[in-house]
């Protein structure tokens, strides 16, 4: 551990906001894969490139002069549309768990492809008037951009937490999770609640996107160095739940910042991978 | 037939390796030796990633971070160190298997951890490994330069050295592929592939396997990387933990078919091949997008890979050809000769044996003796613990308290495996055979195991020795999905008596059977006292209970409620009602303990009093 130092009270502040807002596109973006492994049994590495996908189109329109935010709304049906697309290819073969990691991992490799072809594999950074927003509370930056992800990301987690516990669909889907069969003898449409669940997750990963866009620089390569961070928020949290990936995103953003104030940058994957091995190994059953 | 096929395997492979070793003679451009030296670099690296997750099923994500290993031990030892780089290999061998050791020694102790669990953990270990090197001198972020390095003179160039060393290792690692499949090893690995709890019940010391697979696997994936170090010149972490490694292999694989030892060696060419005319045609783009749907397409449409569907088309053109493989055997089982303590001596005892579940008190303390010769039935109602005993017994529990003496020796806590050797096998209510292993196999496993014998190919000849004192000596080919539910149970019959069992814990063989079924069933039970084995019989069905067993135990709520002469015990009051419910209770308390094949909407059947309701069975 050389260069181990003490932070100044500021340094340490704005590391434990800023590791609040990265942890706050982490819980966004495990938001999606947690709801699909959890209830529908599918690992969807895609909504990774989903994501990355849905930034880039952003980027793109953004170059028209649309309004970054405003394209959300071409954006997220879209995807929710593709989301659907592809859960019903996946029902079709009915494919396990791991085998859906698998194809959705070649998915991924397509997709960047795709976007390596289209918008090359240098870096790209939206330039927008929300990034020349920015407050000074306190002796720390709040700057507009992360602001406006860890306002989405309590909304849409709030948002999902409250369907799935209160609506009738979410107790269905909840239902169609624990015993696919027993459900649908009870009456529940459990494919029509699948492509409507398959379909609102690939919608948030764009929403993710969306907010990737507004405060990260680009490149297709990218898509791969998210992975693993937002699949340990995912198994911190536990599977199918709509609070725990953003709750754990936090935990490990905050984490994973005070680690490189204390440290140096390059050490903030071991926080969260050797949490990710820790949690495995003690609670092996939160995949299962 | 298949035993000179085996002898021709590794003649074939090694025939391969030396011709191929005259290759840079032909004097090609130093280019293609490259290409030849990366297709052989992939047919390592998935062949032994195959070793341990295609054989065991548990797909490691790891394999990136071993042959990392490999790469950076060689690398440091030889930029530091000035070591020769023929002397790194075997120390890069031997870091990976150490890393991979002390992961696995960890990692397969933890139950639950399969699947994509094991995938993630094994990926997160990569990255750690990625994060420690890179920030420490090892790397120190700016990589590793080994121009100083001098290349060995193994061939006339350096890049044709480079491709006689791949070769080299290539071959080994086929050999040692192939040779693990034709073992007790390997049929222990393919095993645990299918049911890792069966497996170890079976007698297959599943933590030892696993842990030499990954053993195996690591050491030929860091000499690997200990080569591909000098290779490269120029080794940094961004380039080596990734997770382009183990995607790489599990796709070939996966491609290839990864129950065979060549299909990953197939899916390596294929692969490599692809990926090297999209990048020589300036499509390296194309190439990423066309290797995610191949993936897509194989696991899709293919999900056994290349290799197995080719075999599958060519065995059934043979078919017909072929006649019954199985060498003629007389149908009476060669008894065996163990019951030669007398009769009546104690077999197991157990003493306070209990088992909770999270508070839970599934087994509240029992003292049951089961006496050499003889059937003894376990009996109780629904939940009344007599699975859980079944499954401490055999080792698949360990109890939370309490003692299990067989043979006079102290077996409490003992893995599954021990005790299997140590001569009980057990069957399962819901039979669980190996669905990727023909029914031959999958009893030929028990007799390998749990009986202790050398080799396949022995275990195969006792086994149809087993599959004939079952009736399925017709069905010795074909795979478990095949049968019907009678004859799977008989299947598990079969596998528990070829370990040459002294006690055999058969848990509701006849639940699910017809009557004309049943009576196959207790003739054969006879049949495996009589031939030495003493036996523990769970069972609802009373008539059975009642024709086969000389003394029967009665659970209830995890205790011992009753014992002694079968007629006597179930006239007992309390015996009654616990299994029928109070006499005075309504319909509704009728049994649940009725011929297990009535479907639940059936009503009870009506009127009798529960007394009447057994002695009917009784007769």
């Amino acid at each position: 551990m050389s260069g181990f130092t003490w932070p100044s009270a500021t340094l340490l502040a704005q590391s434990v906001l800023s590791g609040v807002f990265v942890g706050a596109l982490y819980g966004l973006l495990g938001l999606g894969l947690s709801l699909s492994w959890g209830l529908l049994r599918q690992i969807n590495l895609a909504l990774f490139a989903f994501a990355f996908l849905a930034a880039y189109l952003c980027y793109q329109m953004a170059g028209l002069g649309v309004d970054p935010l405003a394209t959300l709304l071409v954006i997220a049906p879209a995807f929710f549309v593709l989301g659907a697309l592809l859960h019903a290819l996946m029902a079709h073969f009915a494919i396990t768990p791991f085998n859906s990691l698998l194809v959705t991992f070649g998915l991924t490799g397509i997709v960047e492809a795709i976007i390596q072809s289209i918008w090359t594999a240098d870096f790209r950074k939206l330039e927008s008037s929300y990034a020349e927003h920015r407050w000074k509370v306190a002796s720390v930056y709040v700057p507009l951009p992360e602001l406006i992800t860890l306002a989405a990301a309590l909304v849409l987690s709030f948002g999902v937490w409250a369907v799935l516990r209160y609506t009738d669909l979410g107790k269905a889907l909840r239902a169609s999770a624990e015993d696919a069969p027993i459900a649908a003898a009870f009456g529940i449409h459990e494919r029509r609640n699948a492509l409507l669940l398959a379909g609102t997750c690939s919608a948030l990963a764009s929403v993710a996107g969306v907010c990737l866009a507004l405060g990260f620089t680009l490149a297709p390569s990218q898509i791969y160095a998210w992975v693993g961070v937002v699949f340990a928020a995912v198994m911190l949290g536990g599977l199918g739940r709509a609070l725990a990936p953003l709750a754990a995103g936090i935990v490990i953003g905050v984490s994973e910042a005070v680690t490189m104030a204390v440290t140096a940058p390059s050490w903030a994957p071991l926080v969260s991978f050797t949490l990710l091995i820790a949690i495995l190994l003690l609670r092996p059953g939160r995949a299962a | 037939m298949t035993a000179l096929l085996r002898r021709r395997t590794p003649l074939a492979i090694v025939g391969a390796g030396v011709l191929l070793a005259f290759v840079p003679a032909l004097g090609l451009p130093a280019f293609y030796d490259s290409l030849l030296y990366l297709i052989l670099l992939w047919i390592v690296l998935a062949t032994s990633w195959n070793i341990l997750s295609g054989y065991t099923g548990y797909f490691s994500f790891g394999h990136g971070a071993f042959f990392g290993a490999g790469i950076y031990t060689s690398a440091t030892l030889m930029a530091r160190w000035d070591w020769p780089f023929l002397a790194t290999l075997p120390l890069a061998a031997a870091v990976a298997c150490a890393l991979g050791v002390a992961v696995g020694a960890v990692v397969f102790r933890v139950k639950g951890i399969r699947g994509e669990v094991f995938a993630l953990l094994t990926l997160a270990v990569t990255f750690v490994l990625g994060t420690i090197i890179v920030n420490t001198p090892i790397d120190g972020g700016n990589g590793v330069s080994l121009a100083a390095a001098a290349v060995p003179k193994l061939g006339p160039t350096p890049s044709a050295t480079f491709y006689l060393l791949a070769l080299a290792a290539a071959t080994l690692t086929l050999l040692v592929a192939w040779g693990i499949t034709v073992t007790k090893f390997g049929a222990g690995l393919f095993a645990i592939h299918d049911d890792e709890d069966a497996a170890e019940v079976m007698g297959v010391p599943t933590y030892r396997y696993k842990l030499l697979a990954l053993a195996i696997s690591c050491a030929l994936a860091g000499a690997a990387g200990g080569m591909h170090a000098l290779f490269l010149n120029y080794v940094t972490v961004g380039e080596v933990f990734t997770i382009t490694v183990p995607l790489s292999v599990v796709l070939m694989s996966i491609l290839g078919g990864s129950r065979h030892w060549a299909g990953p060696a197939i899916g390596a060419v294929a692969i490599t091949l692809l990926l090297y005319s999209f990048t020589a045609a300036n499509y390296a783009v194309a190439g990423k997008a066309a290797v995610g749907l191949i993936l897509i397409a194989a696991i899709l449409f293919m999900p056994e890979g290349i290799l197995p569907r080719l075999m599958r088309l060519l065995a059934a053109r043979r078919q017909g050809a072929v006649a019954a493989v199985a060498p003629a055997m007389e149908t009476t089982a060669t008894a065996a000769a163990t019951a030669t303590a007398p009769a009546g001596e104690v077999l197991l005892r157990t003493q306070s044996l209990a088992k909770s579940f999270r508070g839970v008190k599934a087994l509240a303390g029992v003292d049951v003796e089961v006496r050499r010769g003889e059937i003894l039935g376990l009996l109780g109602p629904n939940g009344s613990g007599k699975s859980t005993f079944i499954n401490l017994v055999s080792g698949h529990y360990v109890p939370t308290g309490g003692s299990i003496r067989f043979e006079g020796r102290e077996r409490a806590g003992s893995a599954a495996h021990r005790i299997a050797r140590a001569g009980i096998a057990r069957t399962y209510q819901i039979p669980r055979p190996f669905g990727h292993q023909t029914v031959l196999d999958n009893v030929a496993l028990a007799a390998l195991f749990g009986g202790g014998l050398p080799d396949p190919e022995t275990a195969r000849r006792e086994a149809m020795t087993w599959l004939a004192f079952a009736g399925l000596q017709d069905k010795a080919q074909v795979l478990p999905d095949a049968l019907n539910l009678h004859q799977r149970k008989f299947l598990e019959l079969a596998r528990a008596l070829a370990a040459r069992p002294r006690l055999v814990l058969l848990d509701e063989v006849l639940c699910g059977l017809t009557p004309a079924e049943i009576d196959d069933a207790v003739a054969l039970v006879r049949r495996i006292r009589d031939q030495g084995a003493t036996v523990v019989f769970v069972e609802h069905v009373m008539r059975a209970v009642m024709a086969l067993t000389d003394r029967v135990v009665v659970f209830d709520h995890g205790e011992l409620l009753a014992e002694g002469a079968p007629a006597e015990v179930m006239q007992r009051p309390e015996v009654m009602t616990a299994y029928l419910g109070q006499p005075l209770a309504g319909p509704d308390a009728a049994p649940d303990t009725a011929s297990p094949g009535t479907p639940p909407a059936a009503p009870p059947p009506a009127g009798p009093a529960p007394q009447a309701g057994l002695e009917a069975r009784h007769a």
